[in-house]
């Protein structure tokens, strides 16, 4: 059952593996290909652009990596399946919804962790004194992975109050999240949703940041899940990071803190919460505080320019470009949301070279002039104005415009 | 100190076998006396020598690329992902009697043999919780805890290089952006291996005009514009953009070779930092083959590639191997290690007084480990990051102290890391 449980790699050799997970990136590629269009697709054409980069926070803050291979043609659906239908709702049904995805529980393992005193860990040590009486049958055991990036990155922050003891704990009330489908004794649930498996599940009640919970299986978690989603440290961690997205770097105090007031008032009602943000004057500011991600540049860049890409090749190789290869943050706490974080010099080079491309493809018919007047209204600078009058071509200008540093910024 | 029985006791390795032999067998003797009789106090001439630092992003599990066969307690702990003794089929490659390389590290072994690598066991930033990211920032800010400061450590240690250095502004990350070790005051230069060629020169002209009134882009655009000519001669070494490709292991040497073409250069950068990812092997990490070999074995390579690449310069470079972390010295439920704290460091390099293992070994007895779980630090990286900054890049003692690592006095530098 454990052979089957770590997807049949173990004790695999390497050129054996690497082939096993070829194979399983073929199968995946199409539907990686295919939701990276769709994303970029719907960034340059929506009529909603609040609630679209509502939901790449959201879906940044919740982050998976495609980098992982289980995850790889997963990572798009958890923002479609379990971002976007809650992203003008309740923190809590997108925290449940999120940490019940199976691009979520595979990211982090979950799948695979253990109850020591689950009925599954009780059956193998049983089978394991019958048949193999003189070698000890393998542990069973929890993975701690996803309990402490909930807590850590999810909803109290890493400050949050929380103890080492409070991870295990977690990570225990959580055994049995996992994903349906499987062979054998391992069958049950829908292939590829949630699914809770009884028998993994550590049994019993848990204390859990002092509180005792009660509840028997699925429940229990779900209760934690409530509880983290409404407390204080989640409201000020939440509060932070929106206005470091949408204010600035250094957040002021005051708009984290409406944020935090309005997300406690509101119960985590997420309108809310984002009508706290607007209503921040520091939102506002005449300069733009933020330097533009790479994900952000070639959004904008589309938008302004009115084009929606037609072929996922467009959208791939703009973002290996740009390093912000869609979907893979490689860690958990997702892309970093600072200017630090993208400023280096050989990535403002790989800029300017993606915005030679895209000005050479469709500057034609177009005028970089009065292009910059709809896309940056009145930020545009005289001296940018003067440079692409002076530009050699259109092109020129175009790629001038999307280098200005007001297109830079936002 | 006095030989018993057991392979492995607590002090045995604490200097290696040379230094054993002198007798200095108490942590206290391997460090600088605390007025810091600095190497650098005498200012030496703006040195040649060569700095590459490489992060492994994840917590490599110390306990597998570094094992400690002789630990009475390491088989019973790691179960299957135990790395046996040397001789054993895919066994360890034989260090000092006590702990062995990860068969993957086949390279590394060999420059342990010629005496060009120091290997650190149980080491640790003061960082003291679990998580990647907090324990990354502690690692590069240099401080004891992951908020408080924007700057890297390595540089405010380019900012304190002797006055004289005529390199003193010239390290390169070897990415698009820079990592926040190296973020700060002192200007620095990144270079990913990605091809950038056949860039527009009157664009780029106009683009600086155009960014004349703005610094922040304007010092960006400038110090590409200087780095494309230093890698100019390169192109060879630099990676099609590659499509949805994993970070593999050849990415990893791509990296090495993009740091060693700048570094050998004239006028290039004295130091490269450059990082690997993909240890945070929860599940199924393996052990002599599987998900962790796969990684330690591009990591391997990768280290062959810049001493091939760096040639004649390599016998100036010092190369330090870290991570955020260790994992957790037994193995969890689903054959990997989950966040612990403990791991081990390298020191690589030409310039490196190495063949020995540096270890005041806590042992891995329940009740040795930290918490009960992981593998007790004994020694502070920055005891080692001093001594590397002090003895190979003369930066002296004083400003190690008060710049380079604040609050770092009980972290005194280790000494003899790197040849006179």
């Amino acid at each position: 059952m454990r052979r089957q449980a770590a997807a049949g790699i173990d004790g695999a050799d390497a050129p054996t593996v690497a082939k096993a997970v070829d194979a399983v990136r073929e199968v995946y590629q199409p539907h990686y290909r295919a939701q990276v269009l769709a994303r970029a697709q719907s960034a340059a054409t929506t009529d909603r652009a609040f609630a679209e980069r509502l939901v790449y926070f959201w879906s940044n803050h919740f982050a998976v990596s495609a980098d992982k291979g289980a995850v790889f043609g997963l990572a798009g659906t958890l923002e479609n399946e379990a971002v976007r239908p809650h992203v003008n709702g309740r923190f809590i049904d997108m925290l449940t919804a999120v940490e019940q995805h199976p691009a979520m529980i595979a990211f982090l393992d979950n799948q695979y962790s253990v109850g020591t005193d689950s009925e599954a860990a009780r059956r193998a040590t049983r089978a394991g004194e019958r048949r193999f009486a003189a070698k000890p049958p393998r542990q069973f055991g929890i993975n701690e992975n996803l309990a402490r990036e909930i807590l850590e990155l999810h909803t109290l922050g890493v400050n949050g109050g929380y103890t080492q003891a409070d991870v295990t704990s977690f990570a225990q009330i959580i055994t049995g999240w996992s994903i349906g489908g499987g062979r054998g004794r391992l069958a049950g649930g829908e292939p590829g949703h949630f699914y809770f498996r009884e028998d993994l599940h550590e049994p019993g009640a848990k204390l859990f940041l002092g509180k005792r919970y009660e509840q028997s299986g699925l429940r229990q978690g779900e209760a934690v899940l409530a509880d983290l989603g409404r407390h204080p440290s989640t409201a000020h961690f939440i509060a932070t990071k929106l206005a470091r997205h949408f204010v600035a770097d250094d957040p002021p105090p005051p708009v984290v803190a409406r944020l935090a007031k309005a997300f406690l008032q509101s119960d985590g009602y997420l309108p809310h919460v984002y009508a706290a943000l607007i209503d921040s004057p520091e939102a506002w500011a005449a300069q733009p505080q933020k330097f533009k991600s790479p994900q952000d540049f070639v959004f904008s860049s589309l938008r302004s320019l009115n084009v929606s890409p037609q072929r996922p090749e467009e959208v791939l190789r703009s973002f290996e470009l740009l390093g912000q290869r869609q979907y893979t943050p490689g860690s958990p706490a997702g892309w970093p949301d600072n200017a630090k974080s993208w400023d280096g010099s050989d990535a403002l080079m790989h800029r300017v070279l993606w915005a030679s491309q895209l000005a050479a493809k469709f500057a034609a018919g177009t005028d970089p002039v009065a292009l910059a007047s709809s896309s940056l209204g009145s930020y545009v600078r005289p001296e940018t104005r003067t440079a692409l009058r002076r530009a050699a071509s259109s092109t020129q200008a175009l790629a001038l415009l999307l280098m200005s540093p007001e297109f830079q910024r936002r | 100190m006095r030989p018993v029985n057991s392979a492995l006791t607590r002090r045995r390795f604490l200097l290696g076998t040379g230094a054993l032999a002198a007798g200095a067998a108490l942590p206290g003797m391997l460090l600088a006396n605390a007025s810091g009789a600095a190497p650098g106090a005498w200012a030496p001439r703006a040195n040649s020598a060569r700095l590459v630092v490489v992060i492994l992003r994840g917590a490599l599990d110390g306990l597998s690329a570094v094992p400690p066969y002789a630990d009475p307690s390491y088989a019973g702990l790691r179960g299957e992902l135990a790395i046996a003794a040397p001789g054993a089929a895919d066994g360890a490659l034989a260090l000092d009697g006590a702990f062995g390389l990860h068969p993957s590290l086949a390279f590394l072994h060999d420059r342990f043999a010629a005496g060009e690598l120091i290997v650190f066991h149980a080491v640790s930033s003061p960082y003291r919780d679990r998580s990647h990211f907090d324990g990354q920032n502690v690692l590069e800010n240099g401080l004891t805890k992951p908020i408080g400061s924007a700057d890297g450590w390595l540089n405010r240690a380019i900012a304190a290089l002797p006055r004289d250095s005529s390199l003193a502004d010239r390290a390169v990350a070897v990415s698009q952006n820079v990592p926040l070790i190296l973020r700060g005051d002192s200007p620095v230069i990144s270079k990913s291996p990605q091809i950038t060629a056949d860039m527009d020169e009157d664009l780029l002209a106009r683009l600086q005009d155009l960014y004349s009134t703005d610094e922040w882009f304007s010092a960006r655009l400038s110090q590409a514009m200087q780095t494309e000519k230093l890698a100019d001669g390169a192109a060879d070494a630099a990676l099609p953009a590659m499509m949805g490709a994993p970070a593999g292991s050849d990415r990893v040497s791509a990296l090495a070779r993009m740091a060693a073409v700048l570094m050998r250069g004239e006028g290039g950068p004295q130091i490269a930092v450059f990082e690997a990812t993909g240890w945070d092997t929860h599940a199924n990490q393996g052990a002599a083959k599987g998900v962790l070999a796969q990684r330690l074995g591009g990591l391997d390579k990768a280290l062959r590639t810049l001493s091939d690449e760096l040639g004649p310069i390599w016998s100036r470079t010092a190369v330090l191997v870290v991570t955020e972390f260790g994992r957790t010295a037994a193995m969890n439920g689903t054959r990997g290690t989950d966040h612990g704290t403990g791991s081990c460091a390298l020191l690589a390099g030409g310039a490196v007084r190495g063949g020995r293992v540096i270890s005041d070994w806590p042992g891995l007895s329940r009740s040795a480990l930290l918490d009960g779980r992981d593998l007790k630090p004994t020694l502070d990286l920055r005891s080692v990051f001093k001594a590397v900054l002090g003895e190979h890049l003369h930066i002296d003692a004083k400003s190690l102290d008060a710049r380079v690592f604040p609050d770092s006095s009980g972290a005194r530098p280790l000494q003899g890391l790197v040849r006179a």
